[in-house]
């Protein structure tokens, strides 16, 4: 009966185990079906982005985030609401550009990576890449585009794993004709 | 909201993602055993590793039977946040695992509409049971059939050694 008792906790993390080691599967499979660390990283980033503008409807639903004013506001909401409600982890904010429009989100861990060890011949591979993908469609959605990037990745022996987020342009709404 | 159910949307927007991507690889005549046979072996692994970390502490299984309600009850519970609705077996090997409310059906439809879709819905979460039995020292052969969304049956044939 012990075995039931502690049913609770265990799925709890068997959960995210769940997500972090069929992305391993994933990836696992790419690297097989491409020759070259780049196309993974480019498919992984497309995937992303097809899940991101999936994901930002089920984000939306179920967090009250409102529309974000400016661009610090969003990435706010990114750190503390999406990524605490996604990955159970709260990136901090930092070294912001001048003009407001760079910001880099910092990883004390990524869940992603959690059984990851990168094998010599894979060192272009940025693993994680399908967050860059994930994290540009949902924004994309919210009107805004948005170039994101690894800047480090503990993976690759970098001290800390850092995104880099830039602000390129507010995308118009293309309003149907005559429904102004 | 927890990160439980959160990270559930993110584990099914992937894993229809994957399936997407390992279908658009594919071309050719056998692609559609091709396309599944790549999704089970993926589940295969990630069943592999599930079980390894979920059952280091649990005490030793008493018997097969023992395993499979395993499977149906912690295992499943784990994953899908259900157990199995009924477990049948002929006592020779044969298990027929019933989901009546399967999770990764549930987005799709509930019905006859895009049954031709739903095996590849089905083939990792094959792979999964396979893997995670064939941790627990159990080999055996994994399919599934649907007859209506978003009720399926998976049938787990035991190879003897």
């Amino acid at each position: 009966m012990s075995r039931q008792s502690n049913r609770a906790t265990d799925s709890k993390k068997m959960n995210s185990e769940l997500f972090t080691l069929t992305y391993g599967a994933l990836v696992t499979q790419l690297c097989k079906d491409y020759e070259n660390d780049e196309e993974v990283n480019k498919q992984l980033d497309k995937m992303g982005y097809n899940i991101g503008v999936r994901l930002i409807e089920d984000f939306l639903a179920r967090s009250s985030v409102g529309r974000c004013h400016d661009f610090r506001e969003t990435a706010d909401v990114i750190a503390k609401v999406a990524f605490k409600m996604y990955l159970g982890i709260t990136p901090s904010v930092t070294n912001w550009s001048p003009a407001g429009d760079e910001f880099s989100l910092i990883l004390e861990s990524n869940p992603l990576v959690d059984f990851v060890e990168l094998p010599d011949n894979h060192s272009n591979l940025v693993y994680s890449s399908l967050l860059c993908g994930v994290l540009r469609g949902a924004l994309e959605m919210v009107q805004m585009a948005v170039d994101v990037r690894f800047a480090q990745d503990t993976l690759r022996g970098d001290n800390v794993t850092e995104i880099r987020m830039k602000f390129i342009k507010r995308i118009e709404e293309n309003l149907p004709a005559g429904d102004e | 909201t927890s990160v439980f159910m959160s990270n559930e949307a993110l584990f099914q927007f992937l894993h229809s993602e994957i399936i997407q991507y390992v279908n658009s690889a594919e071309t050719g005549e056998s692609e559609n055993g091709r396309c599944v046979s790549k999704l089970e072996n993926m589940g295969f692994r990630v069943g592999q590793g599930l079980i390894e970390r979920f059952t280091k502490d649990t005490p030793r299984f008493k018997d097969e039977l023992d395993v499979m309600k395993f499977i149906c009850k912690d295992f499943w519970t784990s994953v899908f946040k259900k157990q199995i609705d009924n477990l049948r077996t002929n006592h020779q090997g044969i298990y027929v695992l019933q989901d009546n409310k399967f999770r990764l059906l549930t987005q799709l439809s509930a019905g006859k509409q895009y049954m031709e879709h739903a095996p590849k819905f089905l083939a990792f979460t094959c792979g999964l049971v396979r893997g995670a039995l064939s941790n627990l020292g159990v080999k055996s052969i994994v399919t599934a059939e649907v007859s209506v969304m978003p009720a399926c049956k998976f049938q787990v044939m035991i190879q003897k050694m």
